[in-house]
């Protein structure tokens, strides 16, 4: 059952035998005793075990952070492992004595994490401001700082890299120059190159089924049944660029099933053709679960309360089902029967989805609340998409989430609002019959009377963000 | 001073017990739990466990060789359930494997038989029923019944405030191992190592002195580890002696979560007397604490909710009456303000109520009603040095209250779904442990030939800097680069009978004791040097940035040569001291007493903003003047200040603990209970430590600072409802904590 692994562990290369399913997290800790990567909750809500995995994309290095707790060791074939030890060189790194010096650290178990996110920020960009900053940490809790030192280390290091002179370096060298990683980064991705020519990678070619078992993210099932995983034979099919692919075919979109979130948001396809989708993820988990989690684990895992499923129901959009045999396509609202059952059969897997592109005059908005803003599931989410002409709305879809046990279209609070003009009226009428057609229950997430109440406030919001000359917030709340 | 222990986490090479090398043929444990709030045990089978690859013990009740008891201050708690369940998650038996996994299924496998009973969760049904840890405890000052008829207005109500998860990010957890002669070395993370040592000596039957147990520090312990490490670290001892081999005991997350207790809920009844002035005459309050299935230390914390009934005010009649229930949850236990913050969440909600009653904001009660030197705390200590109103006028005036009421009543103008509101708090907090005689503390100071000093003290490591602060002092009274010092891990066998970390006091106890224990090496060393310089008058030599120095002038004898010195004339480089608060004590008869060393005061101005369409909100700013003394490590400090006012607002707000109708938590995992992140911490804390404040109390003029802070987050809760009431002013206020995003929307938006 085990796998040749072959990847570079900060500066050194590594090539084992591991069960491919085995987390890097427990990897890093039991086998190779790297302690810097801690466990906090085994679920990527915490970032205490954030690493970075660096891969060479059309020749040019490139890293992400991950919650190692939930990326099995078969994705580090060919890659580039930092944990916390691989930033550590002679005396702290830049972003360490800031840590250091402004409280930024207290109890110190959360702290390897945030110093891995707070270096993959300055990796990523090349403006800096606090915010954007803290888009790159949203990931990682910590219990005993209150966060505010960790900010202001976070702006000493930014006034230290906007004081530096603005030679032409690439962003490693410049790193290494500001003492924000260590010297060895400077060969890795020629290291990088050598190895990948001694791996073959099989999953270059077109993907075929052939098991029914599939990793891709993992972040869901990482979190179910880590232990389970260990003991059967899966396929970890992240990595197959033919499942990755994000296509312009006509009036079409499609996304490969193995499209991340992240990779979903910054795609120049969709910020183009599907902006929705783009600007409201940014409360779907953390950039490290945004940098594993897909599309298609996101529909499949058929949790009435997902962001992206939600979203892609008002956008009509269609799920590409294939077995060995043959593929099918059906509508996603089509997709889901039950609590956690959809039409998916055994052998079948989700390998693309495809939306049509909207008409100029579409108009679209996303509402989520849950307990806490960032990185939680919500309480209620609920997506509109209404075209709408001449004063008339002429296409409406509402969906709403955490109200049913599937994510759910709300097809006769849609259907009511066709051929109408907007006003306080239709919008009160427009909820009454959403709240129809739910059946919240309660739990940890709220209760049932919470979820309806929410529901109808959310449907209010969607008018009042998208018609704010037609609807009247006195008389409507 | 950069902090050792900092430097080491921002590297990843701090090491908690997790992170320890184990020697090959280390076992690993898994507890099982009962799945049963209430009942009897019928049956165990746990031989389809023994089946499983691995898995190499079971180990119950029947396999104590000592007492099956790890009660601390009442004798009320098993190790392992015998005879009966008490709550969900209460640990049955033990399941030790080869692997973790192993162990796992093994505890998977056991069948446990309950004859189920009527389980109890509600603290007031408990009342009702007499199911109580202890008597009824009451403090009382005046003549609350006689003074009611003097009030102009009388309001009475009801609180609830919720329990909180620690959430340290290091879960419980500990390493055992045999060593000779029937020994056992215990690495555990406790914020109690003494409490562990005899506990594990009671359950083991051994004693005390062939148990070491030691504390490298702690991921986060927040009162959590005071007493709740202690079964982990004793049922691992007790398989590592019973298989003869290094056992480890991690708990995951989510069972940590599920077993492991957490703050105390409360439910009070508040009756509050003012006149027209606003001034209060008189205050009633009942404390119903859920205790939970056990005492724990629920007695101490609610003494303590006693003691800070009236918090920062001067209250002339006070009747406090508290009640421990016991119910069918996981034992309550300690957590940052031990009862303090309860207390202050009902004087302050009464003071709200009366408020709005009255017709004023709750400023002008709070600002009239504020303690003053000399005044009498219901348990008959008198205020001294009180910056009560100090800090409160200070923080009006530096952070420009009128200003911020005045915005706040401009944008609330312009915006109708939107809504802003502020709110003060006040803090007043006691430091010392309530129970007297765990003010002590000793440290072991060793000065090595090489120049460099190693320290031992009772304090636990647990991000709270206590470490830094003792390297701190005793840098200062050897006048030597703190470089040169480490501080010990926290051993038993190097400073034994220590009182846990806890109570605020690591630092002031154990720094103490430090000072006084380097004190008595320096003076030995002040006469080497006397004799090597050939000065007659010892009281002329001091040491200073690493020279002896005659009258201050220095000379070329170093701190180097001079303990090398010291060493060749067989003079001793090591001292213990040994250091108990003077001043203190407490008649818990009559409830009266000098408790306290001394109090910290402090003031917070919180602002929240209300989306009132979604039911959503943030907290905008914390802005606090705070009695600090002076700092012995200001980074520390200031950390602790912020880190303890996000944790504060968390327990008023966001942090949401739920049962389910048997007594399973459903809010067991970070993805159901929600901790501030980045996002949600206020986008603005600003502290002014008050200035020219000394602390005769403290080592080197210095305050404790863990908990106090904490309690300038109940204010987040008052700036939310003012907010809500200016968007609905008709309804009725609850004062229900926490308030939850659920709460804002249906108390908004609802038709009751």
């Amino acid at each position: 059952m085990n796998r040749e692994v072959s990847f570079i562990l900060n500066d050194r290369i590594i090539s084992a035998k591991l069960n491919p399913a085995l987390t890097v997290l427990d990897y890093l800790r039991n086998n190779l005793h790297l302690t810097g990567t801690k466990e906090g909750c085994r679920e990527g809500d915490c970032g205490a075990c954030t690493v970075l995995i660096g891969s060479l994309q059309k020749n040019s290095l490139s890293y992400k952070s991950v919650n190692s707790c939930l990326v099995p060791v078969a994705n580090l074939n060919g890659k580039h492992l930092v944990t916390i030890e691989g930033l550590n060189h002679n005396g702290l790194t830049e972003i360490q004595e800031q840590m250091v010096d402004e409280g930024g650290t207290q109890c110190g178990f959360c702290t390897p994490g945030f110093i891995i996110s707070i270096t993959n920020y300055f990796l990523q960009n090349d403006h800096y401001n606090i915010d954007s900053a803290i888009e790159f940490i949203g990931g990682n809790i910590c219990r005993c700082t209150g966060y505010t030192g960790i900010k202001r280390a976070i702006g000493n290091v930014i006034t230290v890299m906007e004081s530096l002179p603005s030679e032409r370096k690439n962003r490693i060298e410049l790193l290494i120059s500001a003492n924000l990683l260590p010297r060895y980064f400077l060969d890795i991705d020629k290291k990088l190159e050598k190895l990948s020519k001694n791996i073959l990678n099989k999953n270059r070619s077109e993907y075929k089924v052939n098991t029914r078992h599939i990793i891709s993210g993992g972040t869901d099932l990482y979190v179910q049944k880590w232990e389970e995983l260990l003991e059967s034979n899966y396929e970890f099919v992240s990595e197959n660029e033919d499942l990755r692919q994000i296509r312009k075919k006509g009036n079409e979109i499609s996304i490969g099933a193995a499209v991340t979130v992240e990779e979903l948001q910054t795609s120049s396809l969709i910020q183009e053709y599907l902006p929705f989708l783009y600007r409201n993820l940014k409360l779907f988990g953390s950039l490290p679960i945004r940098n594993r989690a897909t599309i298609a684990g996101n529909i499949v895992n058929a949790s009435p309360i997902a962001d992206v499923t939600n979203i892609l129901i008002v956008l009509n959009a269609q799920i590409i089902l294939a077995s060995k045999k043959q593929e099918r396509i059906i509508p996603v609202n089509q997709l889901y029967l039950s609590y956690k059952k959809t039409v998916k059969k055994k052998d079948e897997f989700i390998k693309s989805i495809v939306i049509k592109i909207p008409r100029k005059y579409f108009l679209f908005n996303f509402e989520k609340v849950s307990r806490r803003i960032h990185l939680d599931i919500a309480s209620v989410n609920t997506s509109i998409g209404i075209s709408y002409k001449q004063n008339k709305i002429i296409e409406a879809s509402i969906a709403a989430g955490g109200v049913a046990p599937i994510p759910l279209f709300l097809k006769s609070a849609s259907n009511y609002l066709l051929g109408r003009a907007v006003n306080n009226n239709i919008v009160k009428q427009t909820a009454e019959i959403a709240l129809q057609e739910i059946s919240p229950i309660t739990d940890v997430r709220g209760s049932a009377e919470y979820k309806s109440l929410l529901l109808r406030q959310l449907i209010y919001a969607h008018f009042i963000k998208l018609f704010p000359d037609l609807v009247k917030i006195e008389g409507l709340v | 001073m950069k902090s050792y222990d900092s430097i080491q986490h921002v590297k990843g090479e701090s090491k908690f017990v997790d992170d320890i090398l184990t020697p090959e043929g280390t076992l690993y444990g898994y507890v099982f739990y009962s799945t049963s709030a209430h009942g009897k045990i019928k049956k165990i089978d746990f031989s389809d466990a023994l089946n499983i690859l691995g898995v190499r013990a079971v180990i119950l009740a029947s396999d104590i060789p000592g007492e099956n008891q790890i009660g601390n201050v009442i004798l009320d708690e098993e190790l392992f359930a015998s005879k009966e369940v008490h709550y969900v998650g209460q640990p049955v038996a033990l399941v030790i494997a080869e692997t973790k996994i192993q162990a796992h299924k093994g505890a998977k496998a056991i069948k446990l038989e309950i004859d189920e009973r009527q389980p109890i969760f509600d603290p007031r049904e408990a009342f009702e029923k007499g199911n109580l840890i202890v008597p009824p405890r009451i403090f009382s000052l005046g003549d609350v019944d006689g003074t009611w008829k003097d009030c102009d207005y009388i309001i009475e109500g009801r609180t609830e405030s919720g329990s909180q998860e620690h959430l340290y990010l290091e879960t419980q957890g500990c390493f055992a191992y045999p060593v000779e002669g029937g020994s056992v070395k215990i690495v555990s993370s406790t914020q109690g190592p003494t409490t562990v040592q005899k506990i594990a000596s009671r359950v083991l039957n051994i004693p005390m002195n062939k148990i070491e147990v030691d504390v490298p520090r702690l991921g986060g312990g927040f009162g959590g580890k005071e007493d709740q490490a202690t079964p982990w670290a004793v049922m691992t001892a007790l398989a590592a002696i019973k298989l003869n081999k290094p056992v480890k005991l991690i708990l995951p997350r989510q069972e940590d979560m599920r077993v492991t207790g957490k703050r105390h809920p409360y439910s009070s009844d508040f009756k509050i007397g003012l006149n027209k002035e606003g001034k209060i005459l008189a205050y009633e309050v009942v404390y119903y604490q859920n205790a939970g299935a056990a005492a724990d230390l629920s007695t101490a914390i609610l003494e303590r909710t006693l003691f800070h009934a009236a918090n920062s005010y001067y209250i002339p009649n006070v009747k406090a009456t508290a009640y421990s229930c016991k119910t069918n949850l996981p034992p309550f236990t300690a957590f940052r303000g031990f009862g303090g913050p309860q207390a202050m969440f009902v004087i302050e909600s009464a003071i709200h109520k009366a408020a709005g009653v009255i017709g004023v904001e709750p400023y002008f009660i709070q600002k009239k009603n504020l303690l003053k030197e000399d005044d009498e705390f219901p348990y008959g200590q008198r205020a001294e040095n009180c910056h009560a109103l100090k800090s409160y006028d200070d923080a009006e005036a530096r952070y420009d209250l009128g200003n911020i009421r005045k915005e706040i009543d401009e944008f609330n103008s312009r915006n109708i779904l939107v809504k802003k509101g502020f709110a003060l708090m006040p803090i007043c907090f006691g430091i010392s442990f309530t129970s007297t005689f765990m003010n002590q503390a000793s440290a072991l100071v060793h000065v090595y030939v090489d120049g460099s000093v190693g320290i031992g003290t009772a304090a636990v490591e647990m991000g709270q800097g206590v470490n830094a602060k003792i390297t701190s002092a005793a840098s200062c009274v050897f006048s030597i680069n703190p470089d040169r010092i480490k501080i010990q891990s926290t051993n038993t066998s190097r400073v034994a009978n220590t009182s846990p970390t806890a109570a605020s006091k690591g630092a002031d106890l154990n720094g103490f004791a430090t000072i006084d224990a380097c004190n008595l090496i320096l003076e030995r060393l002040k006469k080497v040097a006397a004799d090597e310089l050939s000065v007659t008058d010892v009281g002329t030599i001091s040491i200073q940035d690493e020279f002896v120095c005659i009258d201050n002038e220095p000379t070329k004898l170093s701190w180097n040569k001079l303990i090398q010195l010291a060493y060749f004339k067989r003079v001793s480089l090591s001292a213990q001291a040994h250091h108990s608060t003077p001043g203190i004590f407490f008649d818990r008869e009559k409830s009266k007493g000098k408790a306290f060393a001394y109090h910290v005061y402090g003031t917070a101005i919180v602002e929240a903003t209300v989306d009132c369409l979604r039911g959503t909100y943030e907290i905008d700013s914390v802005k606090v003047v705070h009695d600090l003394g002076k700092s012995l490590h200001p980074v520390t400090d200031r950390g602790q200040t912020e880190g303890g006012i996000v944790q504060g607002i968390g327990w008023m707000t966001l942090e949401e603990i739920i049962y389910d109708l048997k007594g399973k938590l459903i809010t067991d995992a970070l993805s159901t209970y929600k901790v501030p992140d980045i996002y949600f911490a206020p986008k603005e804390i600003q502290i002014h430590f008050l200035e020219d404040e000394p602390n005769p109390y403290g080592p080197f003029q210095s305050k404790a600072i863990g908990e106090p802070p904490f309690m300038y987050g109940i204010g987040a809760y008052f700036a939310i409802i003012n907010a809500m009431k200016t968007f609905c002013p008709e309804k009725t206020i609850k004062y229900n904590a926490p308030i939850t995003n659920e709460k804002v929307l249906m108390w908004l938006h609802s038709n009751d």
